[in-house]
Order: C-alpha cells, then structure tokens, then sequence
C-alpha cells in the first residue's frame, strides 16, 4: 500500500480547485488513505519490543535478569527469568501481529472501498484512498456520505436541493435540506460538471460542525458558501436520487475533530493531541485513543506496588539478618567458607544479600500475572463473540468483544447512559390507534390481553381493495377499515385531514407506486394510514392538493400552511374543497388543541381525553386532530391581515381560530422500541444498575419514550422536570426536587431503608422504594455541569431511579459521565448506535455500541458491540458477571499460590545463614508459575461458573456483589496474601520439624537438602492443587484436564529433571540426579507431604462451610435451591407483563422541528412538470430558502458552541 | 479478528452465516461437575481426616519410641584435641581422644552410627554452590569456570581435586567403636561401604578413568588445602570405595539442609559376638580428632541408633500427626454444633 501523506504545517485557509488535482496537491491537503496499523514486517520486532519493555512488569523482569547475571549476587540461574520473561513477550508480540495483521487488513478494506469519482470527465470507480481534495463524487439515495466532506453542486432534484439525515451527527432525525448555490446547481450531466473548475476559499479544517463560511470564485464571479451547502461526512443521502459534491476536507476532518474534542481535550483544531493527522482519521475510531483500564487493573497494579514494597521488605529485614549472620556467625565459619572477593564486611555482604533476594522473592510478583489476566479476558471476549443469544438473525450481526481489556468491569456497572433513538427505539414510527369520535379503534386482539411481539399477532388488516396501498402497512383491528366502508362520515373526515393536513411530498415513479418524503417519520406514518384506509395523498402543487379519496380523485385548494413549531405545538392547513367550503384542519399537541375546543361537545372530549390517557400509557405519540369551518369572509379578512403582517407570521393563527368547532379524533403513533426494551431495563433495573438516557431528541418524546419503556412509571413518587434558562433557575428546581426527596424519604421510607439494608440477602427480588426521576433538558444541563453546580446535580440525579437528559450535545453527553465517573467512583456503560454518542462511549469506562445498522462510528469508538439492546443484559449480567467472578477467583488463587511458593524462602532464610540459598530446584522455580500451576487456573478463569446463566437473569440482584467490588477487594486481598503466608509457614515448618535429626528407614540421612527440596515442592504442588480443585465450582472436562494434568506433569518432569541421563549430559545443571525417586520412596516423606496438605487445606474447608453456612451470598443460596430443587421450577418470575393504565398525559408528535410547509408553499421543491399543471402566481422565490437558511444559521450556531449547550426548545 | 469461528453456510444463503456455532464449548454449557461444600460431605471429611490422622499418629508415636539411640556429645569431652587443633600449626599431627559409654540393654538388630554436627552451616548459599559436579564425575573439566572459588586452584595453577568448599570442609574424624567385654578390648566390626544411596554411587560420582586411581588423580591436581591426604587416598584397602566415589565423600557431599544434621558414618556389622546387635557392657568410641568445631562454637555428636519403617527416632511427626488428627475431629464437632444451632434460621431463609 502506498504511503499515506505526511503531516504538514497549520493551514490558515483551503483553497480547493475542482477537477485540478495537480493544483491541489501542492497544499499537501490530507488525503482519504487511512493508516491505522502499527507496524510492518521489519519494523515489528524492534518497534513491538520497545512498546513491550515501556511496560513497567517488563521493565522490571528485565531488570531482575541483569541482576541475575551478576555472579555475587545471583541466587538462581538466569534462565528462571529469561524463560518466563520469553513466554510473555512473546504472547504478548504474537497477539500484538494479529492485531496488527487485522488492521492491515481492515485498513486495506477501508483504503479499497468504492465510490464514483469524477476523473477527466469520466465518472469512475475509484478506491476510497485514492479520493483527493478537489475531487467530484456522486452520491446515491440512501447512501452515506461517508468519504468527506463535500460542497453540494448539483442533485437530482430541483434547485439543487437535497435531503439529508443527520442523526449519525447530532442524534436528529428527521431530514435536513441542502441546497447547492443555484449557479452550481445547474450542473446536471457529467460533461459540464468535468468543465467546473471554481475554486473554493474556505475556513481550514475545525470542529464546528454548523457552521462553514467560504467563498467559491467561478468564471470571475464571487459566491458566498455556508453550511447550507455542505454535506458532511455522517450524513445520510434521503429521498435524493443522486448528488454530486465536490471534495472540500478529505478524511471527514469535521467528523473526527468533533469526536476528538468531545473529549474534552484541547479545542485547537491543529494540536497534535487534538488532531492526529488525518491519515490516522480511523484510528480515532477505530484505535482507542484512550487507554481504558478495569478498576480490576487499577487495583491490580495498587496491590502489585504494595507486594513490591513488601518484597523490599522482607529483602531488608534479611539483608539486616544476613550482616548480623556473617558478623556474629560466619566470621567464625569463614575458614570453611571465605567470604567472596571484593567483600570485606559484614554489611557490604548484607547489601548484596539484599539483592539476591530480591532475585528470589520476585515470585511475589509474577510476570505470569499479566498475561494471565490478558488470557482470561481473551477468552471471556471470545464466549462473547461466540454467544449464539447474543446473535441478532435479522441483523446477521453477532455481539463483538472489540477489546478484550474490559470484561470484568462489565460485572460491576452502576450506571448506564443510553442514548435513545436507534438504541432504545428503532426510530421507526408505526401508526398505531386511533380515537375517532369517541371510538377507540386499534386494540389488538391478543389472547393473552397485552400488546405482543409482532410475530405474536393475529393476521393483519386486508388493504388489498385499495391499489394505491402501502403494502408495508399493517394494521390489526378490522373494525376501522370497517368504518370506512360503511361511509361513517367521522372516520371519513378523520382520514381526510390526515391526508391534507401535512407537510409531506410526494413522488410517483410510475402509476400507483407512490413515494412519500416526509419531514419527520411520524408525519409518514399519519400520512401512510390515511393512504391504506383509502384516502391517498397523490401529489400537490403549492396551491393545490389531490387526494385519492376511496378512488376517487379530488382535488383541493392549498390555501395556506401553518406549519408546526414548538411554541404553537400544532400545524393547519386551510383548505378550499370542491364544493367551495374552506376548512381549517389542524393536528398538534392535546394541551394545546383541547383547550381551543368549543365546550358544545363535552362527552366526546372526555371520551377522546380517556383514550389519549390509554395511549399516552402505552407510551404511543398521540396527536389530536380537529376542524373548523371557515366563512368566506372571515378568511379574506385573515389572509389580508396576513399579508400586512407578514413578517410577523408568529401569531397569525391565533388571529384566524381561537377555537376549533369540530374534535375529530386522535391518533397514536408508536415509536417502536428495540426489542425487549422494557424487559431490560426491568431487569437491570432490579440489578441495581442505574440507567440515564441521554438524548438530543425533544424533552416531550424523550419522555414518552421514557414511560414507554418503563424506565418512568406513574407509580413513580414524582418526575421532576428540570428546565431553568438560567443558572439560578436551575439551581432552585435542583434544590427543590432534593427537598421534596429528603421530605417523603424522611415521613414514609424512614426504617424502611435500614431495613432494606439488613435484609438484603432475605429477598430475592425485593421492590425497589423511593422511586422518582429527573428529566433535564440540554439547556439546564449545560448549567447544572458548571463546576459549581456539578455536585449538586449529580446528587440529584443519583438520587433518582430514572434520570433523562434531553437536547444534550455529544459533549454533554460525555460531560454527564465524566461527572458521574468523577464522584461517583463508579463503573459506568456508555450505549448507543451513533456518531453523536461517539463522545460518551469513549468516555464511559466501557462503551458499547449498537451494531448492524447503517452508522459504524459508534461500533467503531465501542468496546463492545452487538445489534440489539436486550443483549445488554446478557453482556451484563451473564457475562459481564462471570467475568468478573471468575477474575476475582483468578486473582484471590494467584496471589494466593505464589505467597505460598515464594515466602518458604523467606522462612528457610532464618535456618541458613540469610545467605540467599532457595528452598526448591531451580528448575522447579522456574516452571512453577507457568507449568506446575497456571493452567488448572486458567481453566477456572477461563469456565468457572457459580450459577447457570438462567439464574443470573432471574436473580438480578446476583449482580449486586461486582457493584459493591465484594469478591476482590483490599480485603480479600490480605486474606489471600494470608492463607499463603500461613500455607508457607506449614510448607516450611512441618517438613524442617520431620526432618531435623531425621533417618531414612535404609538409616541414611533424611535431611539432605535436596530431599528437603524435593519434599516441600511436592507437597506445595499437591497443595496447591487440593486449593485450585477447592476453588473451582464448576469442572469441566477441562478443568479435570488441567489439575490432573498438572499434578501429572510435575511428577513427570521432576522425574525426568532428576534422571540419570539428564544428569550424564549436563552435570552442573541437573544435580538433583536420582533424588525424586531416593526421596519419594520414603513413606515419611509421603506421610509429610499428607500432613501439609491436610494441615493447609482443613482450616480452609472449615472456613469457607461456616461462611457457607452462616452467612451464604445470594449466589451460594441460589445453587444451593438448585442442587435441593432441581426438579421444582423456581417461583420467581422476574417480568410481569402487567399493562399499565396510564394517567399521564401524552407527549404529542412531532418531535421535530418546523417542516416543509413554506417550501412547499413557495413551490420551490416542486418538479417542474407538477408546476406547469398549476396556476400558481410566483412569490418571491428567495424569501423561504432565506428565511430557513437564517433559522438553520442560528440553530447551528448555538448549537455548535459547546458550552452554551444547543438549546433546540427556543428556536422558532 | 474475533470471528474465525464458523464458516457454515446456511440454506439458501449464498454468504457464510456470522451465526456462532451452537457447540457445548462455546455457549458455554460444557456439561461439569459442580461440587459443593455440604454439610454431609463437610463433616464426613472432617472425622473421616481425624480418624486417619490418629490412627497414623498412633503407629508413628509407638514406632518412634521403638527406636534406641545413644548420642554422645565429644567436642567437650576431647577438649584437648579441641584446642590441639585450634593451632594451625598441628594440622598434620594426629590426636587421638575416647570417650566411654555403658549399654545397659543390649540393642538388637541393625545399628547405625552416625556423626552430628551442629552448627555447620552446610545449608548456607555459597557453601551449596560450591563444588564441580562434571568434575566428580571424573570428567576433565576447567573448574576454573566453576563455583568452586576458591577452592578451586592454588595459586600456581594446580586445580584441586575435588574443588570447592563442601569438599575441602570434609568431616575427617575417624570413629572406632570398642567393646570392652571383661577387659578385653574387641573392635566392633563396622562397614564403611553401602551407606550411600545407589544412584550417587553409580551415578553422580565417577572417578577419572586411567589405569589407576594415582596417576589420574596425582597428574595434574592436588589435594584440597585441608585434607591430610589425597583423594585417590581416601580408603586404601578398597579399590571401590576410594577416590570420589568414596561413601564418606559421598555422604558428605550430599549438604544438609539445616545447620545441624547427622550423616551416616557406619554400620554394625552383624557378626560373631555382634551378630544381634550391640550386647550390654561397656564401650568406648577411640577417635582420631581431626575436625576443628570450636571456631564456629560448633559441636560434634557421636551417635549410635537403630532404625524402623519411619526412619530414625523423631517423635515431631506423630505428634503432629495426633495434634492434626484430634483439632480436625473436634472441629468436626464445633461444626456440627454451629450448623446445628442455625439451622432453625438457615431452613427458614431458604423457604424464602
């Protein structure tokens, strides 16, 4: 592959001239090739050892080699370092190559990705990489702009305009437009686009993501250029046949300096930190940028430091008893035994008895350590891959363990931040039910009487009389399409305004095969039901609307569109029928239409009122639709006042209708949840894990999608909703909510908690008390993160069982966790499915990413991944829980295992003079650790199991200990360090007490050094391996494997290191020739070794059954009903699948911002065959692009502004 | 990177499914023991562990006290030769000291005599390392290379055979055991050969091969500083039981690991008067003192033991064993006690 371009000097403008790339390169603009593998063939070794030695536990094994060589001090041969110092780097650099290979690999694939390139006038199929500033691509519908970012030149559709998603960048969904400069949009075909040759003068590249100010220069003409032209990378191509754009920032710089400076780095577009180059543009996603460690690690590393001063320790106390030895002692033996050259003091040889007892305690510390934690993740990652639960068949997407560092945090979360729309929602709207004059039509009729999966539902609505049908549309209750046929005038009128009452455009591509482009997907949905039930929305001119009603054209007069916003909550439309009645229609908000109701109609309103409350709690989008008839003459007076005012077009419906005569009904839309949503977060709710949903959607659907998927319950004592513009405001709702708290936790839950704290172990599934919610909007929340107010907000908010952040920017969302990580100390989740979650994914201590769907950003920037968010809880509460059981064991025996092998030495120090001298063979010293010991270990890290997975879902509350960091803590960790001190001591002292003065039964010596060796490393094997059986709760064939292998092979390899042969070839190394089988015939020696290992291991089995006994965990209650039980099935059923009867009050549709309405007025969109066949007088044609570019412009720049978080509610 | 794992191609589907595979292993449902500590498996460990340990106990107490030992301390009671020896100067001058002991009972069966040494720091780092095992295997090898410093060379060169400091510390008392039956002196018959195990005798020490012990030994090498006569010297009535593969070379080579120990010396040899052990009487050890102690105050034993299946008399092991056995059965006990006593609370916690 060729080389990606190098970095280059800061640049204070971009000049860009299209289709000349010879001009562009002399800029050295940063290219579309990525690299983000590390090493080559040659470089790998040199570049891959120089990282490996950085690591401090290598650093310090090699230290310890060049100690070892160093013969006055050397105490054990150099090769029990160098062999196991070997083993780990070289695991380590063979993972490190495949890692690297799989990057190679997927940069390859990333660098040779197609995409239509404009290259001398020929539109080619060019690889990715090969995309340079300057260049001229076409875009096709659907397709992302995923290479750069782009000017708008030209699209299919008219004036240049074309329709984009953004939610990959802002999280928003519904659909933006952009238009090319009208001189560029002219350029349709290919031939005039090769000629184009204006040449951009732009901004450089910088983070913001609204804003973009440049000037094109083009045939001696000056154009200003704004964001309104631009096409970032992120965003999705809609309802747009094919654009073209010109390259502008190659690499999507916009996109990564987003991702980078959410992270609340330095914002200069240009520092290193900040801005990598963008050939490494990927390695933002796809690298971590920030190395995350487990609090696992962290602990791990505190404990080695400790161990390490503890080996210090322990060298100085017998590097003082070693001078006090050779003063007092071995001054008199030195006839015997001279001391070595260059030492001619007591002192100078304590010194370096120090050091070669550092040698020999090292073992404290094991370099196996660290890899062996890096296996059993790699292989938990794997059973993550490998879960066939966690495999989505629709999606064809398996979960994905991207780093294999993280997998026993997944056992201790707390919180979870979700983002909303396509992690909790399929951001797919669905119309649902519908409330038509007092009847309710839509209930499914389930047998089971609650809402069911689809698959679940009886067969749907029959749509096959109306040709013009949607046929993706289904509907289950036959009774509406009833109505309809029977001609209720009601229903038919209630159709009628969902088909004109709206900002939708349509497209007919052939007869009958109509497209509708909409402006949010819930306006589709409305428009779509109406189309099935046989009023079909065809095709509209700015002045007029044809609608198929029951096949039957007619077509009525557009005489003015109040489009929807937010201060008005509603939309109208004034319509002139055929017959010549003008009517009003108008759908919006229930708060706001129901109080402009005429009160003749009392029951209907109620009628209607139930419903939307039914609705409401099964967490549909209602909308209430209503009519007026207008007098001619009341609507000239209206629309002359229009006229005059017409700036001030604000309060120009008020004027017209205060009222509204006729309530037509209402609808429900539902915003389709992921699967299994509500069961989740359920579940991980009695798990104690905290969820916060952080979105850039509206407080009104954040909300309702908050109750629809149960997070807010009415049972809730309170929601409180946190909206303050300003920061006392703010502060004064914070206090607020907080008192009210503190009051009813005071009156009604006083002893309650204590008791709740007493008995936590007596209920499995105990409720859940104190239940309120906060929902805070991005305004408010950009006040409440201000560094005086953080503490108390984040007070609040803990306090509270459901906290939901709306219209917060990706850096909010990062701030949020960052504070939560901040004080609270605790384990948080990040998840999400876009490129506006990216900030908080990379910030969360894990992140996990929504996989399978059109955006990878987010899966990229994730440590996890998998297409649907039901998996959380399995990655939680199976894996994530076992995980970090099984660490924990992992490290309770290694610490244990190696204090035990290690501190006999230290012992043994006291009876030989301090002189350093080991207790075991070398050989056994050097193979203890990663032979004799670490694989039945690894087998319990790698497959223990305490409870099957079913029982961790149905006992949520198993989770609890990982929260609560009960299974591996300081504690735990001095009692390990205990259990192999005191195993040490018995190790040393029983085999010294037998065989002091001791014979073998032949009346030779017993007490020969190497019989001692061979005696105490055999009876510390056999312990070690009754403890790893103790320990393991779950043997597999594996298991069984590797303890029996273990044991097998020490026998084998002590046999065979002390044979004759071995001994004949290297003398001075094997000198232990002939003493297994010497020692080990001795039935004393055997009877020793039964002594240790009964005296080790009995306290231990006394121990743990008391604790069983007295005090279970949840977990040994749990297996302990399933070994009494088996048969029985358990009780316990977690989810009830109660319906809920809400009492709240809808949030209505429309969660998005003002729509087409003046577009469509100003018939700019329209193509010009549909406009030749109206008369419509031309406006001012560009008063409506002006006014939405000035609206989108200050939108933007509020927005943009990070701290001054986007406060979306205002803008009109 | 993650996913090698399965390349099965559904039905209809033209691309490899991404679908795991439904194995035991990888859905992690291995089918496994899972053990549990129960009351019932508790306690039948517990008291089936007690009953072992004081049945074993038992034999190895009573086995022990089977045992008859006599050890004589002589450093004090060789005072003479003790300080004789201090002086450097009489390194080569023979002292010669005995001590007297009365058996009242006679010892029957095999009689073991051993050295004791105490505070002989055999165990001590530099003084293991300390030797050339190529060159007791009667290998030609440069020892300079080896831990024997500086035992290795004089100072012109001449390598020392056998190098090292556990060779040149060699115990060079020589013990003789006298039976004065009706003042009549008889020599107690001892054998010098088979004390050692098989494999250092045939295995880990070899003399050089030549055409005899001398010359391979005489040409090139000398004699540790500290010896009075040289290796191939070392038992000159039996061809096989000199040179390195001398037993008391052997024995003494092989370190102890603690600073007191006691190396087999001799053996009785079962013959005419002595054919069932040691009769009762008065005997007296004659002991050639070579072997200076009181620098290092260390002290030197003369011991005469018989041996049974557990080796020589140490009561630490049954003792122990019996200690184990009774903590193990009353814990036995205290649990019983304890689960006993909760179990109205534990039964009800369960139906929870």
């Amino acid at each position: 592959m060729e080389r990606c371009a190098a970095r280059r000097a800061p640049e204070e403008e971009r000049r860009v001239r299209a289709n000349a790339r010879e001009y562009n390169e002399k800029f050295q603009y940063a290219s579309n090739c990525i690299k983000t593998s590390k090493y080559n063939i040659v470089t790998f070794l040199p570049v891959n050892l120089f990282e490996q030695f950085q690591e401090v536990a290598n650093t310090y094994f090699l230290f310890l080699l060049i100690l070892q060589l160093i013969p006055q001090i050397s105490s054990l041969s150099w090769f029990t370092t160098i062999v196991p110092l070997v083993l780990v780097l070289t695991i380590t650099a063979v993972k490190d190559a495949t890692d690297d290979y799989f990057r190679h690999k997927s940069d390859n694939q990333v660098n040779n990705r197609q995409s239509q390139v404009l290259i001398s006038g020929v539109l080619r199929q060019e690889q990715w990489m090969n995309v340079r500033v300057g260049d001229i691509i076409k875009l096709e519908n659907n397709q992302f702009v995923a290479q750069a970012d782009l000017l708008l030149l030209s699209s299919s559709e008219p004036h240049g305009l074309c329709y984009i998603e953004t939610a990959e960048l802002d999280g928003e969904t519904n659909m933006k437009v952009r238009q090319a400069i009208p001189v560029t949009a002219e350029l349709g075909d290919i031939s005039q686009l090769a000629c184009f040759d204006g040449e951009v003068i732009c901004e450089p590249p910088n983070n913001k993501l609204d804003k973009f100010g440049g000037t094109l220069y083009w045939k001696e003409n000056k154009y200003p250029l704004s964001n309104q032209n631009m096409l970032l990378r992120g965003c999705v191509l809609r309802n747009t046949e094919w654009c073209f754009g010109l390259v502008i920032f190659a690499g999507g710089l916009k996109q990564q300096l987003l991702l980078c400076c959410t992270e609340g780095r330095e914002r200069h577009p240009l520092m290193p930190s900040c801005f990598p180059g963008p050939d490494t543009k990927l390695m933002q996603n796809s690298g971590r940028t920030k190395f995350k460690r487990t609090s696992i690690d962290r602990l791990m590393n505190t404990l080695v430091l400790w161990i390490f001063g503890f080996l210090v320790c322990m060298g100085v106390i017998l590097a003082i008893g070693n001078a006090i030895w050779e003063h007092e002692v071995g001054v008199c033996f030195q006839i015997y035994l001279p001391w070595d050259e260059g030492v001619h003091s007591a002192f100078f040889s304590g010194f370096l008895s120090f050091w070669s007892y550092i040698i020999i305690l090292n073992t404290v510390v094991p370099i196996s350590l660290y890899v062996s934690v890096e296996v059993i993740r790699l292989g938990h990652s794997y059973f993550i891959n490998w879960d066939k639960k966690m495999y989505c068949a629709k999606r064809r997407t398996p979960a994905e363990a991207r780093t294999t560092t993280l997998n026993e945090e997944l056992g201790q979360v707390e919180y979870i931040f979700s983002d909303k729309t396509g992690t909790l929602t399929q951001n797919i709207m669905v119309f649902s039910k519908c409330s038509v004059n007092g009847h309710s039509y839509g209930d499914v009729q389930d047998m089971l009487g609650h809402k069911a999966e689809l698959g679940e539902r009886p067969e749907p609505v029959d749509f096959s009389f109306n040709p013009l049908a949607d046929p993706r549309f289904q509907f289950w209750d036959p009774s509406l399409l009833e109505a309809v046929k029977l001609g209720d005038l009601h229903v038919h009128e209630f159709f009628r305004l969902l088909s004109l009452c709206h900002t939708v455009m349509s497209e007919e591509k052939s007869e009958g095969e109509l497209l509708y482009k909409a402006q949010s997907p819930d306006e589709g949905a409305l428009v779509t039901a109406a189309r099935n039930f046989g009023f079909v929305f065809r095709s509209r001119t700015p002045k007029t609307i044809t609608v198929h009603e029951l096949g039957q054209a007619i077509t009525y007069q557009l005489l003015a569109i109040l489009d929807f916003n937010n201060i008005r909550k509603r939309m109208s439309v004034i319509v002139r029928s055929p017959e010549g009645k003008i009517r009003l229609y108008c759908k919006g908000a229930d708060t706001i239409l129901l109080e402009r109701l005429h009160h003749i109609n009392q029951d209907l309103t109620s009628t209607t009122t139930d419903h939307l409350n039914e609705y409401a709690g099964e967490g549909l989008r209602t909308l209430v639709l209503a009519y007026k008839d207008l007098e001619e003459n009341y609507y000239k007076d209206w629309s002359e006042r229009l006229h005059q005012a017409g700036s001030a077009s604000e309060a120009r419906e008020d004027h017209l209708a205060r009222l509204y005569d006729e309530l037509l009904g209402a609808t429900a839309i539902e915003d389709k949840l992921q699967q299994g949503v509500p069961e989740t977060i359920a579940i991980l709710t009695l798990a104690n894990i905290k969820i916060w949903v952080l979105t850039g959607d509206k407080q009104e659907t954040a909300v309702n999608i908050g109750y629809s998927c149960k997070m807010l319950t009415d049972d809730m004592a309170e929601v409180f909703v946190v909206t303050g513009h300003t920061v006392l405001e703010v502060r004064e709702e914070l206090r607020k909510a907080r008192e009210k708290m503190m009051d009813a936790s005071r009156s009604v839950c006083n002893g309650f908690y204590q008791e709740k704290l007493s008995s936590k172990l007596t209920s499995v599934l105990e409720a859940i008390a104190g239940e309120y919610a906060l929902v805070i909007n991005g305004h408010s929340l950009a006040h409440a993160l201000e560094a005086d107010m953080e503490v108390e907000f984040l007070e609040t908010a803990c306090a509270c069982k459901a906290v939901i952040c709306c219209r917060v920017t990706p850096l909010q969302k990062a701030q949020v966790v960052e504070l939560v990580k901040k004080y609270k100390k605790a384990v948080t989740l990040a998840i999400g499915d876009g490129a506006n979650d990216v900030s908080m994914i990379k910030t969360a201590h894990i992140g996990v990413g929504i996989s399978g769907q059109e955006g990878i950003q987010a899966v990229l920037a994730s440590d996890y991944s998998f297409s649907q968010f039901k998996f959380l809880q399995r990655l939680l509460l199976v894996h994530g829980r076992w995980s970090y059981l099984r660490m924990c064991k992992f490290l309770c025996y290694f610490f244990y295992k190696n204090f035990a092998f290690t501190m006999v030495h230290f012992w043994f120090g006291f009876f030989c003079g301090f002189s350093a001298q080991t207790v075991y063979d070398q050989y056994f010293i050097t193979l203890y650790n990663i032979v004799y010991t670490s694989l039945p270990v690894l087998a319990m890290g790698v497959f223990d199991q305490d409870v099957p997975e079913q029982r961790s879902m149905e006992y949520p509350k198993l989770y609890e200990p990982g929260q609560l960091n009960l299974l591996f803590n300081k504690r735990e960790f001095f009692i390990c360090i205990a259990q192999g001190i005191y195993t040490s001591i018995l190790m040393f002292f029983i085999p010294y007490g037998v065989f002091a003065d001791a014979t073998r039964d032949d009346g030779a010596q017993l007490a020969d050094y190497q019989s001692f060796a061979v005696t105490v490393a055999t009876s510390l094997v056999i312990v070690v391996s009754v403890q790893i059986g103790l320990d393991t709760g779950f043997w597999t064939a594996i298991n069984h494997f590797f303890i029996w292998g273990s044991l097998a092979a020490y026998f084998t390899i002590l046999f065979t290191m002390h044979s004759d042969s071995l001994f004949r070839m290297f003398p001075n190394q094997f000198r232990f020739v002939g003493n297994a089988q010497n020692t080990l015939a001795q039935p004393t020696v055997w009877l020793t070794i039964a002594l240790t290992t009964v005296v080790c291991i009995m306290p231990v089995v006394a121990f743990r059954f008391l604790k069983l006994d007295l005090k279970p965990e949840l977990s040994d209650t749990v297996r302990y009903t399933q070994l009494v039980r088996k048969k029985q099935k358990t009780q316990h059923r977690c989810m009830r699948h109660a319906g809920r009867v809400g009492s709240r009050r809808s949030g209505y549709a429309f969660s998005h911002q003002e729509g087409f309405g003046e577009l469509i007025m100003s018939g700019k969109n329209m193509r010009l065959s549909s406009l030749a066949l109206s008369s419509f007088a031309p406006r001012p044609n560009t008063s409506w692009i002006e006014t939405l570019r000035k609206k989108k412009g200050c939108e933007g720049s509020s927005a943009g502004s990070p701290s001054g978080a986007a406060d979306k509610t205002l803008k009109v | 990177m993650k996913n090698k794992t399965s390349f099965l191609p559904k039905e209809g589907e033209a691309q490899p499914s991404r679908c795991p595979d439904n194995s035991a292993f990888k859905q992690q449902r291995l089918p496994a023991w899972k053990p549990q500590l129960t009351i019932a498996s508790v306690l039948s460990s517990f008291f089936l562990t007690g009953a072992f340990c004081i049945t074993v106990g038992v034999c190895l107490v009573l086995s022990a006290n089977s045992v008859r030992e006599i050890q004589i301390d002589y450093s004090d009671k060789c005072s003479d030769c003790s300080k004789f020896r201090e002086n450097s100067s009489n390194w080569n001058k023979d002292c010669q000291c005995s001590v007297n002991f009365t058996l009242k009972e006679a010892i029957l069966g095999d009689i073991f005599m051993y050295y004791g040494l105490q505070n002989f720091y055999q165990n001590h780092r530099r003084y293991v390392m300390s030797r050339s095992d190529a060159q007791l295997l009667g290998r030609n090898v440069n020892i300079q290379r080896s831990y024997c410093a500086p035992f290795s060379t004089y100072r012109n060169g001449t390598p020392m055979a056998p190098c090292g400091a556990i060779a040149n510390s060699i115990f060079n008392d020589t013990i003789d055991l006298f039976y004065n039956h009706n003042s009549s002196v008889i020599q107690v018959p001892l054998l010098k050969t088979g004390n050692s195990w098989w494999t250092d005798k045939n295995v880990k020490f070899r003399n050089p091969d030549s055409y005899n012990l001398s010359s391979a030994f005489a040409a090139g090498t000398a004699r540790p500083p500290y010896w009075q006569k040289p290796v191939y010297l070392l038992d000159e009535e039996d061809e096989r039981n000199n040179g390195y593969v001398n037993d008391d070379f052997i024995i003494w080579m092989r370190v102890s690991a603690f600073a007191t120990f006691r190396n087999l010396y001799r053996r009785v040899r079962r013959v005419r008067r002595f054919a069932e052990g040691l009769p009762a009487g008065n005997y007296t050890f004659r002991i050639s003192y070579n072997f200076p102690v009181a620098r290092f105050k260390g002290r030197k034993h003369v011991i005469l033991s018989t041996v049974v299946w557990s080796g020589g008399s140490n009561p630490f092991l049954g003792i122990a064993y019996l200690v184990s056995g009774s903590v193990a059965t009353l814990t036995g006990f205290v649990i019983t006690g304890i689960h006993l006593k909760l179990r109205k609370k534990k039964t009800y916690f369960q139906k929870q």
